[in-house]
Parts: C-alpha cells; sequence; structure tokens
C-alpha cells in the first residue's frame, strides 16, 4: 500500500496490536488423531439449546443427528466421532463464568466412519430454499465467532432481497490465523461456498474482504475465484477490528449500517469465510459441521500452528497436541482482545471457536489499573464513535441510564479502548457488567409483566369458576324441582288412578 | 386602544371562566401518580406488604402513608423505582434483598393437599389432589405466600440458581 493510501485511506478508528500470527499461521495445517472421549454441547449457538434424540449408550457414526433444533433460533448438533454416546449431562462451559451446560458425551471407537451422506453434485440447480434447508440440517452456524444459525441469515437475505453478499476474510484478531489458513489451503471450497450462499440468498455480487496482512491468502482466492467475475476479492488495510461486520461493510461498500440496525437493512449480508467453507461441505458434500480448523498460539505453546479438530475435543486435549514449554498462565477463547477467558483446559471446543490462546507469564502480565486521565485515546480508538471514558464513568457510579444515553448499546465489545488506555483501566469489562446488568434489569421487568398478567389470568379464572359454579347450583337446584314436580304430578295421578 | 384592551380582558375572562369549571367539573379522580406507581409494583398481589394488593398499596404510597420499602419481594430495585418516581430520597441499606428467590417443592414431604396452589397468585403450582406438586419456574414470583400454607412445610424459597444466560460479568474492583 502506498503512501497515499496509508494517509488518506487509511480508516480513522480501531488500534494496530502487533498481529503475532507468524509462525503459527505459516505452519502446515495438522490433523487432531480422534481423541478418546468428545463432550458435544447443546448449546454452540446463539439461540434455544438443542434437544437431544439419541440414548445413552447407542452406537452413532460420525456426521450423525444427536440433538435437533429447538424453537425458532436454534441449530442441530451432530456427532463428531463414531463410537457410543456414554452419557448425557452437565459439562463446564467454554464461558469465562465457569458455569456449566448440558452436553452429549460420545467414547469413540476410532473407527471414524461416517454416515451415508447425499452429496449434490450441482447446487445451482437446487432452489434457494432447498440450500437454506440443507444447511439448517448440517448445523452451520457463524463461525468467525457469533454462531447465528447461518440458515436463518439466508432466509433473511432472501426476504430483503439483498444483492452484495460480503464475505468476511478480515481476521483482525492477533494471534489467529485459521480463516488465513483456510483461504490459503481450500480457497477453492471457501469461493464455492461463497457462490452457493449467493444463490441461497439470490445476491448479484459478493465482495471478500481480506486484510493485507495476508498476502497469501489473496493470492490463493484470486486464483481460485479467477474463473468467477462475480466473486470479487478485495484486500482491506490491516486494523482492528476490521472483522467486525459493521466496519467491513463500511471500508468495502462505503455504507454504514444505522446503530439500531441489521445489515441486511442497507443491502448486504455479512458472512465469514469458514461458514461458507462449512456450507461448501454442507450442501455440496452431504456433510454436517463435526470438524473446525482452529488456531493453537501464544507464548506458552511449544509448537504454534492450525490444527483441524473434532467438535466437542478438550482444550487440554489440544494443547497437549500442540505441546506445552509452560504451564500456560492464561488461557483464552477465541483472539485475545474479544475472547473468552477460561479458568481451565477442560472445557470442550465449540462451533463459535477459531483459536485456543495459551499466554506465558510474560504475556499474561496485566498492569495495575490507575485513574482515568481524561487523554481522550479511547475515543479516538473506538470504531463505532463512542466516548468510551464517559460510559465507564457513569458506571463506575452506577448511573447505568447515564451510560446508555452515551450510546452502550452501540458499544461492540472489541476492547479497542482498554487495548489503548494509558491508565490500563479495564473498560470493557465495565461495558460488560453493564450490558449484563441492563439485560437482567429488562429480563425482571418482562418477569413482573408477565406474572401481572398471570395474576389478572388468575382472577378472571376464578371469578369465571365461581360463576359457573353458581350457575351449576342453579341448574341442579331447577333440576330438583322439576323432578320433585314430577314426582308429585305421578303421586297425584297414581292417587287419582286409586281413587 | 381600549377596544384591543377591552377584547383581551373579555376573552381572558371568559376562557378562564370555562377552564375553572372544566376543572371542576371534568377532574380526574383517581390520583395519576397511583396508576404509575401501581405499575412498577410486581402485580403478583402477595399481600405480604400489609395491603390486599398492589392496587391498595400504590394508592397508600400515592397518599404517603406507606413507606417505599414496602415490597418484600421487589427487594431493593422497586424500592428505588418508587422512591425515584415520588422523587423522595431512601436509605436502602436497611432494605433485606437477597435477589430474586424461587418456590421449591420438597417432594418427599409433599402430601398432594393442594392448598399450595389456591394461595398462589400466579398459578405457578401446579398438581391434583394427593399428587406431587411441582412449581412453575417462570411463573413463580418468589413472594412466599405458599410457604406459610404448607401443612408439612414441604415448600421453602431458595435464590434463582445463576445459569450461562443470567450470568453477568462482575464490576472490576475499583482503582
Amino acid at each position: 500500500m502506498g503512501y497515499f493510501e496509508r494517509i488518506f485511506k487509511e480508516p480513522r478508528w480501531g488500534v494496530h496490536p502487533d498481529d503475532h500470527k507468524r509462525p503459527a499461521a505459516d505452519a502446515a495445517l495438522r490433523l487432531l488423531p480422534p481423541p478418546a472421549r468428545v463432550y458435544m454441547p447443546l448449546s454452540q449457538h446463539v439461540g434455544g439449546a438443542a434437544r437431544p434424540i439419541v440414548l445413552v449408550g447407542q452406537q452413532v457414526h460420525k456426521g450423525q443427528l444427536l440433538a435437533e433444533a429447538q424453537g425458532n433460533i436454534s441449530a442441530p448438533i451432530h456427532a463428531p466421532v463414531s463410537g457410543k454416546v456414554s452419557s448425557i449431562g452437565e459439562v463446564t462451559a467454554p464461558h469465562a463464568s465457569g458455569l456449566g451446560f448440558g452436553a452429549i458425551v460420545i467414547d469413540s471407537d476410532f473407527a471414524d466412519r461416517w454416515i451415508d451422506t447425499d452429496p449434490v453434485a450441482d447446487p445451482f440447480s437446487l432452489s434457494p430454499e432447498e440450500i437454506t434447508r440443507r444447511t439448517a440440517a448440517a448445523g452451520v452456524v457463524g463461525l468467525g465467532g457469533a454462531t447465528f444459525p447461518s440458515a436463518l441469515k439466508f432466509s433473511l437475505g432472501k426476504r430483503l432481497a439483498v444483492g452484495t453478499l460480503i464475505v468476511n476474510g478480515g481476521e483482525c484478531e492477533p494471534y489467529l490465523s485459521s480463516d488465513d489458513r483456510i483461504m490459503r489451503d481450500s480457497a477453492d471450497q471457501v469461493v464455492d461456498g461463497v457462490r452457493i450462499v449467493m444463490h441461497a440468498i439470490g445476491a448479484r455480487v459478493a465482495l471478500v474482504g481480506i486484510e493485507d496482512n495476508k498476502p497469501e491468502a489473496i493470492a490463493a482466492m484470486r486464483k481460485a475465484a479467477a474463473a468467477y467475475p462475480e466473486v470479487r476479492i478485495r484486500p482491506v488495510p490491516s486494523r482492528y477490528p476490521m472483522g467486525s461486520d459493521k466496519q467491513l461493510i463500511q471500508a468495502l461498500t462505503g455504507k454504514e449500517v444505522p446503530a439500531d440496525a441489521r445489515a441486511a437493512e442497507v443491502g448486504v449480508l455479512v458472512h465469514n469465510v469458514s461458514t461458507c467453507a462449512a456450507v461448501h461441505q454442507a450442501v455440496r458434500l452431504g456433510r454436517p459441521l463435526v470438524e473446525r480448523i482452529v488456531t493453537v498460539n501464544g507464548g506458552a505453546v511449544a509448537r504454534p500452528g492450525n490444527i483441524f479438530v473434532p467438535l466437542g475435543t478438550q482444550v487440554d486435549e489440544l494443547l497437549a497436541f500442540c505441546g506445552l514449554n509452560e504451564a500456560p498462565s492464561r488461557l483464552i477463547l477465541g483472539g485475545p482482545m474479544m475472547g473468552t477467558l477460561l479458568a481451565h483446559g477442560r472445557v470442550p471446543l465449540v462451533k463459535g471457536v477459531s483459536g485456543i490462546i495459551a499466554f506465558d507469564a510474560r504475556e499474561a502480565a496485566v498492569p495495575r489499573a490507575g485513574p482515568c486521565v481524561r487523554c481522550g485515546s479511547c475515543t479516538k480508538a473506538c470504531p463505532m464513535g463512542l466516548l468510551p471514558l464517559e460510559m465507564a464513568a457513569h458506571i463506575r457510579s452506577g448511573d447505568l441510564a447515564g451510560a446508555v444515553d452515551f450510546s452502550l448499546t452501540d458499544c461492540i465489545a472489541c476492547g479497542c479502548c482498554a487495548y489503548v488506555c494509558p491508565s490500563h483501566i479495564p473498560l470493557v469489562q465495565y461495558f460488560s457488567h453493564a450490558k449484563g446488568e441492563l439485560a437482567a434489569r429488562e429480563r425482571t421487568r418482562l418477569r413482573s409483566e408477565a406474572a401481572k398478567r398471570l395474576a389478572e389470568a388468575r382472577l378472571i379464572r376464578l371469578e369465571r369458576e365461581s360463576r359457573e359454579k353458581a350457575e351449576a347450583a342453579a341448574r341442579r337446584q331447577a333440576e330438583r324441582k322439576a323432578a320433585k314436580a314430577l314426582a308429585a304430578a305421578s303421586a297425584s295421578q297414581a292417587q287419582a288412578v286409586v281413587t | 386602544m381600549l377596544s384591543a384592551v377591552g377584547t383581551l380582558t373579555t376573552m381572558g375572562l371568559v376562557l378562564g371562566g370555562l377552564l375553572g369549571t372544566a376543572a371542576r367539573y371534568l377532574a380526574v379522580e383517581e390520583n395519576p401518580i397511583e396508576a404509575e406507581l401501581q405499575s412498577l409494583l410486581p402485580g403478583s398481589q402477595c399481600g405480604q406488604c400489609g395491603y390486599v394488593g398492589c392496587a391498595q398499596a400504590a394508592a397508600a404510597l400515592a397518599r404517603g402513608e406507606a413507606l417505599v420499602t414496602l415490597c418484600p419481594p421487589g427487594g431493593k430495585a422497586i424500592a428505588e423505582a418508587l422512591a425515584a418516581k415520588l422523587g423522595i430520597k431512601v436509605d436502602l441499606s436497611a432494605v433485606a434483598d437477597d435477589g430474586p428467590r424461587l418456590a421449591v417443592v420438597a417432594e418427599e414431604i409433599c402430601t398432594g393437599c393442594c392448598r399450595c396452589s389456591k394461595v398462589c397468585s400466579t398459578d405457578a403450582i401446579v398438581g391434583a389432589a394427593k399428587q406431587i406438586h411441582n412449581v412453575i419456574r417462570e411463573a413463580c414470583t418468589g413472594c412466599g405466600a405458599c410457604i406459610e400454607r404448607c401443612p408439612t412445610e414441604a415448600m421453602s424459597l431458595v435464590p434463582l440458581p445463576v445459569t450461562l444466560q443470567h450470568w453477568i460479568w462482575p464490576m472490576p474492583a475499583n482503582v
């Protein structure tokens, strides 16, 4: 990129951390041998948890449906290895809270026998609805980390007549290179997936945004897309958070997504490159989403790189496969900027995990937080144009409504503000706390509204019951009276006969 | 000039008279703050405040006869909201608030007498005669009305369990 572009085209928001992507990104993809036991969580997506349909003790093949989608927003779960279902219960979730959630545990038989798949030779002969149905059945969710069921986005794009598909190959988080690897190694699959998604949503063009720190991926994708002029590869400046959908849309189309709107409302839809590859697998090969590429990186890892892993594998097992120089001082699922802090490695890998980062003591050192000096660095870094220092000050003093007035709800929790803060204030934690607290208040409000409705319904029921009781009593009384009158009449008749 | 002054004075008198009459004859009987206060209260009509239901409690609050801390199931959050609505300052340190709670049935003690389900103001308890009763979590308001009614002490209140969906990040330690 020339000097001119550097000054005029470089976005004014965001930060530019050391990316630490190499040498892990350059190491060849390795395969993890099937683990002895996998823990397949029922909730690996946004929305309702899947409902198990297998029984303990049942033999399953790889790719067999374990749990079906439940509710409007949900996704099914499939077996990542062949073997026997050994239990269905609670495991520790890959979540900062360390709480548990439901999972299906499978003991592998190491045979890796696939189910009979239903490949499609020409997906473009299928109707868009059929592609959406197949994608939903394969349990494909957004693999960039948002884990929103992809099929729902297809129907949304189709309904809103989205003209442009944005393919997110930004991968702006430092240390991660799983999208880079899939574009380098399987560019043909990615491009095929992109074209299938375009067919499903009826888009005319696809813009593939790839950060310019991945020249190999750009070259591979250009080569794979050479035959398809509708798929355009667009290098974008390396700037965190370029991989966030609103920022990428703005960089590629110049359109800004309004604060309370979805991307589809400005005529674009964003899908991650790995999601497109999963759609290729699901539609063309009929294979559900049961494996993915995960980056293992960080100072504590002896042989960092990208590994092809069955979902449900424990983090510790993957770390052992890559070797550890020392016990990790901090374990993060996802990238260092937005990833999930883990208390320990005995948690399963889920669909949305693009990397595991094991920091050594030097990398994990957290400087002590000081008071805000109102330097304004955070406002310059914020990609959403917010005032993080003001929001944090309001939250600290317990004034959540004040923080919302400063557009707390537009915060994407990218962490740029905390990254640049010279006082090392944990700004994102303030925002996460406040968002959680606001959500809890909203839940309480909904709950009390529901309670009011129930209380009113009960009063109506009680009234109706007492009315019905009174009516029934009146009816019975009338019946008795009629019976008595009838008896009296027949008695007098009998008497008349006798006399 | 005199005619202008005269016209305006007459208009003023006539319109003023009209407004005065309207204020007397079309006056709103209910204190409008009452409805607003009632919308803040839980609405489960549990009666723990000592009033018959939430509407009566709201009326007492509007008249200034009750304290904003009257609602035990509402806890601190509702006391705060009521105080803000009434524009008064209140010391909340004395309010006992263990967070949202939930009624549970000890199944081994429950005799299936149906007494608890009759007092539940949100119909959150299900079960027939001589069958073990159970609480519908989503409908229970944690008001505790059923606890007193149970002849075998099978009902108790427990804190609402924290799940992945309910967990929130703690506030960072103060610097």
